[in-house]
């Protein structure tokens, strides 16, 4: 694994540009849960009448933008009632998104506790130079702390970077780096992957089958995330490869690191995605400004859009409003349209994507879909599976997180129902997923371990 | 068992999801707090005495025991919330789940995460080599383990319909008999293992409960003569 790691310069720049593209990317757009408010419908009434105000606010937001670019179409009775059918669909959204999230889990999880490999420490990343191999507690904090900042710094450096790209419309640029940092996930870590699985469960297999079924896999995974192809299978390639890239890195960053960065990463969300000189914003205000879809391979879609509505600028140029009217006969439409192509979840970085996409809902009668940055899928993942990983308090700790996560993610939900505007979808469940992490492994598993070991049941 | 109730009757219904994962949290969070609370104890008393470390532990219990019925409480209180605002937000003025609808999913919720707490560890090392009760503990452990979670599953189901159903009505006893109830179960464990003591009184409160439930479901005796007919 060593020359891997020399290696990963390249290796470790897909993850990086993936990583730091991902959260570049979503502005978390609130996804557009007006469904999930059913349950917290407490803050309902509220809502209704910040939505009376806020107008297209959700239905831009659908499209994940800045709750600015809602602004102008507001105010109309109509968006009210619209409003109100949306959330009734609000938790269909919830489940469309609690279901990538729970399955992209699984496989780390699974991957994580069979498979020897991705928990055997044999090297790390580039960019978290410092080892954690010392002898003092002050010096293993100062590393991972070390670490964490230059983490940080690549991927806010990566994220501006990407921003200028699309600026200053380096459009070749952008995708050229973006397909070679697919290709470079569906082939390689495709192969060390079946490699290591292979080599757990002691099937043989030779190589030219191994080269046809990764050369097809890969082939097909990079049509259906940047082209067309069906949506489920698209799903699926997205889950694949954010499971992939989040074994990556459980498997590399060193322990401490991985929490400080786990932290640390959330609260550059929140920044990067609320304070007005974030590159996020930036990013989803140009998107929004253009009109213009995001880059499909950055983030998770559970609307039936990509396949007919690639980013086709001319569509796009209809404005979201104006893509809320076209939709559909009925209101429903009009509500769904919007909130449809634009609920992107907190994927952080690619804010603007769906607009094409909702001007060609009209033709279908869908459902409305909700987006999710595949950086944040990955987080997730990375949580749950170090904590599948270290924790030994094994699957009671693994469970809590899980829940608290998704917890986290229906709160984050129903936050940008509230509030409209996009979101970050990392801090919530990141900061649920550790204190649940923490507090399981240390107060929880000693007690439920007393209570078992005596047959006692509470 | 609480999975094909899962299956068959959440699944199919988002919204019940959300309650369901909604409702594990709460349990979560209480079990968080109670197990902070004896881990304090436990941290500041003297860890060999065996018997005061014992005399932790069944506080320790029942401590918590009262902790999930007071988070169920509030989770209660979080969905009556939440019925108002879906009523407000339908269409057509009528919630779109129903009380005790929610009542059931909140208790599978509840039961679902006990249950996982309780089994799951035991099942993991149930799948790699070894003995059962080899330093002289009973060799039923397994068994008994699983059916007393199943039991606990069920009964969490029962007792949050009967909680819920005491909330709405204001009857106090339904609330207090489903609290004393739970500190018996807990307690009856504490007889294992001499698994009669714990299993069987667990077993005849279930079906107590159980039959409760229903009654207060608007089931009654003709319903289930008339299903089981039907079938027959």
């Amino acid at each position: 694994m060593i020359t891997f790691m020399n290696n990963s310069d390249s290796e470790e720049e897909p993850c990086n540009e993936r990583t730091s593209l991902m959260s570049a990317e979503s502005p978390p757009v609130p996804s557009y849960q007006d469904g999930l408010q059913a349950s917290e419908a407490g803050e309902a009434q509220a809502h209704r009448k910040r939505r009376a105000g806020s107008s297209r606010g959700p239905n831009n937001i659908a499209g994940g933008e800045m709750s600015g670019s809602g602004a102008p179409v507001r105010e109309s009775a109509l968006e009210n009632e619209e409003e109100e059918l949306t959330l009734k669909y609000g938790a269909k959204h919830v489940i469309m998104l609690f279901v990538p999230v729970t399955l992209c889990m699984i496989v780390v999880v699974a991957t994580i506790k069979s498979v020897r490999f991705y928990t055997e420490k044999n090297g790390q990343l580039i960019y978290t130079p410092f080892s954690e191999d010392t002898p003092s507690v002050g010096q293993r904090l100062l590393n991972s702390v070390l670490n964490t900042i230059i983490m940080i710094s690549v991927i806010i450096v990566m994220t501006v970077f990407l921003v200028l790209l699309y600026k200053y419309r380096c459009y070749k640029f952008i995708h050229g780096w973006l397909i070679l940092s697919s290709l470079m996930l569906l082939f390689l870590f495709t192969y060390i992957y079946l490699g290591e699985v292979l080599k757990t469960y002691n099937v043989a297999m030779d190589y030219p089958t191994l080269f046809i079924v990764i050369w097809n896999f890969g082939a097909v995974g990079m049509i259906c995330i940047h082209w067309k192809g069906p949506l489920q299978l698209q799903q699926a390639y997205l889950i694949m490869i954010s499971a992939l890239m989040a074994l990556v890195f459980i498997k590399y960053l060193p322990e401490w690191s991985a929490w400080v960065i786990l932290g640390a990463i959330s609260i550059y969300d929140l920044m990067a995605v609320l304070c007005p000189k974030g590159p996020l914003r930036m990013l989803v205000e140009t998107a929004q400004e253009r009109n213009e879809p995001i880059f499909p391979a950055l983030i998770y879609s559970s609307a039936m859009m990509w396949t007919v509505g690639m980013a086709k600028p001319d569509t796009a140029a209809r404005g979201p409003s104006q893509q809320t009217w076209d939709a559909a006969e009925d209101g429903r439409e009009h509500l769904r349209s919007p909130s449809h192509a634009e609920s992107q979840m907190s994927e952080r970085r690619n804010p603007v994507p769906t607009r094409p996409v909702t001007s060609l809902e009209e033709l279908e009668e869908e459902e409305r879909g909700v987006k999710l940055g595949l950086g944040d899928f990955i987080f997730y993942s990375v949580l749950v599976g170090k904590a599948a990983a270290t924790a030994s308090g094994d699957w009671n700790t693994t469970l809590a997180c899980f829940v608290a996560i998704l917890i986290g993610l229906c709160l984050t939900l129903l936050l940008l129902a509230v509030f409209k505007k996009a979101l970050p979808a990392l801090p919530i469940s990141i900061t649920f997923g550790l204190i649940f992490y923490f507090s399981t492994d240390n107060l929880v598993r000693p007690f439920m371990d007393t209570l078992a070991s005596h047959q006692l049941y509470i | 068992p609480a999975f094909g109730l899962f299956i068959f009757t959440i699944a199919r219904d988002p919204l019940r999801i959300i309650i369901l994962i909604a409702g594990a949290f709460f349990w979560l969070v209480s079990l968080l707090l109670s197990s902070l609370i004896w881990f304090i104890a436990v941290k500041a008393s003297d860890p060999q005495d065996e018997r005061l470390q014992k005399g932790l532990l069944i506080f320790g219990v029942m401590f918590s025991v009262l902790l999930q019925e007071a988070f169920r409480f509030l989770y209660y209180k979080l969905l009556r919330k939440a019925i108002e605002g879906l009523v407000a937000l339908s269409e057509d003025g009528c919630s779109p789940i129903s009380i005790q609808q929610m009542a059931y999913v909140a208790g599978v919720g509840f039961g679902l995460m006990s249950g996982a707490f309780s089994m799951i560890n035991l099942l993991a090392d149930a799948l790699g080599p070894g003995t059962v009760g080899i330093h002289g503990d009973s060799q039923l452990y397994f068994l008994t383990s699983a059916f007393m979670t199943m039991v606990l599953i069920f009964l969490h189901t029962f007792w949050g319909i009967l909680f819920f159903h005491g909330c709405e009505h204001r009857r106090w006893w339904e609330i207090a008999a489903v609290v004393i109830m739970h500190l018996a179960v807990s307690g009856s464990s504490f007889c294992n293992p001499l698994y009669v003591g714990s299993l069987v009184p667990s077993y005849l409160l279930m079906v107590a409960a159980a039959a409760w439930a229903y009654l207060l479901s608007g089931g009654s005796a003709q319903n289930v003569r008339r299903f089981l007919l039907c079938k027959c």
